[in-house]
């Protein structure tokens, strides 16, 4: 155990208060954001911007940026299978219905 | 340290050895009630669980004497309903789901890794206290009526037409996720930090690769049904529209996600049992198992393979055929793991010095149930297949072959083997042999006619029937009868060999793995006289000797 603390990665206040800068540049950018019509891009954008901070909490005030790969594993593998659970369920309220599946992609 | 304190240890230790284990250790109730040892947990466990199978044979006694004949005479259909609901859900989530983890996990995980406890001993014994608040809240729900909506809970008629006790019981089931799901955690860490020098990933006995296998399911899956049950408790409660089509929900979301973790739960029903055949198959045929790279790796496929077949419980539910296509497909490739198992196993015994005691026995009798229940599952895969039989007798036969026939066997079949390392004494053989001759007998009799009554259109879940599928129904329960037999003449006889089996000796199987030959029966409550080390790949028999005494004492510093 003392081998990990030693090794442990001390973060420098500067570091901590550029992540909290962006998160709240994306808080903001998500707020107007949501005033353009992007169609059925705005999903998209909208998720894209709170993975891109869910992903900056996660890699730096949790400190996974700097774990073992062994803790790498573990996040990724999290989220992938939270992706599996997510995308085989969706999978099936997309193709459920004929007429939606039509117009989503022909 | 000088020789002469190492020498007054040594005789300090050895004089002790074999007065004191773990058992021996203290004698109040407080010893026990409050003991962080693993070993005695996995016996609070051992307890716990075998409590609730007979609660839960019970109700399955009385749902077969109802179904003897064709009325429904002996129970109201509402009362069938609170029957079959009960006898599922104590057997699943307070018997099957904790039992190899709990018991067999919790008692020999540390000793075949060389640790003196688990990582979080504290931890260990809450999860046991969470276990049994569960189990009480569900104790209360019988006593007070029961529930009525089938172990699933599917949604709608759980949210919103039951007028069972459908709160308690998804309070208990919630409670009890945490004792899953904590302990899992705690058998992880421990696996990854607490190995004795020189034992690597690739020695560790299969039955370790299995408890991680295992507990990764548990942590990944567990917090989704307690989510899960937790979101239908408060959609029946405070009425907010989640799963309920008449406020805005979905009922299909819930199948969703209540057989997300279900599935997976087969798997952290059946994944630690096949742990145990992996142990009892290579001692008693005296041979290394065969393709343990193999058989590792098919446990890491469970892992991920399981929770992505989920859909195949919903084929006719309303899903989306495409989903339904797909999962069919999904759930086909997770057999692939299945039959590397039970062929690795098969070859291990080719060629094999095989004995017939009654733990090999059961392996035997896992092997060929397992194969029935396995194959079934790969017809119920089958999308034309499963629109005939599903929510059939075909289905409850399918997973009572795999549940039943599969895990209680491999369950059996670890407590024969490793009955004599936590008590200290033998079991009577020929009697536990004519019990598992009993078991297995009464189960073919009572499931076998089950795939024929639903292949004939018997649905499940019916206190009546036509009267057609009588002779089959009784023999069903015939079976039934013998199969309670086989399990009373198995506790009568451990029970009694608590107290009047035979001395076993450190090593009455001859077996490999630490906790055979680098322990005593029953092993000290810190498992080993000094850390054991490790210098040999598992299963290693072609360099043992049979001819010497296995029961030899555990020489301190040896």
């Amino acid at each position: 155990m003392s081998d990990d603390h030693s090794k442990h990665h001390i973060v420098q206040p500067s570091t901590y208060a550029a992540i909290l800068g962006a998160l709240l540049v994306f808080t903001v950018l998500t707020y107007y954001v949501a005033f353009i019509d992007l169609g059925v891009l705005s999903n998209f954008v909208a998720m894209g911007i709170a993975v891109t901070k869910g992903a900056l909490v996660v890699l730096f005030f949790m400190h996974i940026f700097y774990s073992t790969r062994l803790l790498w594993v573990v996040v990724v593998g999290s989220f992938g299978w939270l992706a599996l659970m997510l995308i085989l369920t969706l999978g099936d309220y997309v193709t459920r219905h004929w007429d939606i599946q039509q117009r989503i992609f022909f | 340290m000088s020789a002469h304190v190492i020498d007054s240890q040594v005789i300090v230790q050895t004089e002790h050895k074999e007065q004191e284990n773990y058992l021996t250790a203290g004698y109040s109730l407080k010893s026990w009630f409050l003991t962080l040892d693993h070993k005695r947990i996995a016996i609070l466990y051992l307890i716990s669980v075998t409590a609730m199978f007979f609660v839960g044979g019970v109700f399955a006694s009385l749902m077969r004497l109802e179904l003897m004949t064709p009325q429904s005479d002996l129970f109201e259909p509402d009362n069938f309903n609170k029957l079959f609901t009960m006898h599922g859900i104590v057997m699943v989530f307070f018997f099957i789901i904790p039992a190899v983890p709990g018991v067999l996990g919790n008692f020999l995980l540390p000793l075949m890794i060389g640790a003196k406890d688990v990582a979080f001993p504290r931890l260990n014994l809450l999860s046991w206290y969470v276990y049994i608040v569960g189990a009480a809240f569900t104790m209360f729900t019988i006593v007070s009526g029961g529930v009525d909506t089938g172990w699933t809970f599917y949604t709608p008629y759980s949210t919103s037409s039951s007028q069972t006790h459908v709160v308690p019981v998804v309070l208990g089931l919630f409670i009890t996720g945490f004792s899953s799901i904590l302990t899992g955690l705690n058998f992880m860490v421990t696996i990854h930090r607490m190995r004795a020098p020189g034992l690597s990933w690739f020695r560790l006995p299969l039955m370790v690769w299995s408890i991680y296998a295992t507990s990764i399911i548990q942590i990944l899956g567990t917090p989704v049904i307690a989510v899960t049950l937790m979101m239908a408790g408060l959609e029946k409660v405070l009425r907010i529209g989640i799963f309920d089509p008449n406020l805005g929900g979905d009922p299909v979301l819930f199948q969703h996600l209540f057989w997300f973790y279900s599935h997976p739960a087969v798997y952290i029903m059946i994944v630690p049992g096949m742990g145990v055949i992996n142990e009892v198959v290579t001692c008693f045929s005296r041979r290394s198992i065969f393709g343990y790279r193999a058989i590792a790796f098919a446990n890491v496929g469970f892992v991920v393979f399981s929770f992505v077949v989920w859909g195949h419980h919903m084929i006719v539910a309303g899903q989306s055929v495409y989903s339904a296509l797909i999962f069919s497909i999904l759930s086909y490739l997770v057999g692939i793991f299945s039959a590397i198992k039970v062929f690795n196993w098969t070859a291990t015994m080719y060629k094999g010095s095989i004995s017939f005691d009654t733990p090999m026995l059961y392996v035997f009798g896992f092997q060929g149930l397992f194969l029935i229940g396995g194959l079934t599952g790969l017809f119920l895969a089958a999308l034309g297949f499963d629109v005939h039989v599903h929510d059939t007798y075909f289905v409850v036969a399918h997973f009572h072959y795999v549940m039943v026939g599969g895990l209680v066997m491999a369950f059996l079949a670890g407590i024969h083997f490793w009955w004599p390392k936590m008590f200290g004494r033998k079991y009577p053989e020929s009697i536990a042999r004519f019990s598992m001759i009993l078991i297995f007998a009464g189960f073919n009799l009572t499931f076998f006619p089950q795939f024929i009554l639903g292949y004939l259109g018997m649905p499940r879940r019916y206190a009546s029937y036509p009267d057609e599928f009588q002779v089959l129904n009784i023999m069903s329960t015939a079976g039934g009868s013998v199969l309670g037999l086989g399990f009373l003449l198995t506790a009568a006889y451990m029970i009694w060999s608590l107290f009047f089996g035979k001395e076993a000796g450190k090593n009455p199987w001859k077996a490999t793995g630490l906790e055979w030959e680098k322990t005593t029966s029953p092993p000290p409550t810190e498992n080993f006289f000094e850390t054991p080390t490790v210098d040999e790949e598992p299963y290693n028999y072609a360099n043992r000797d049979f001819t010497k005494d296995f029961n030899e004492e555990v020489k301190v510093g040896a």
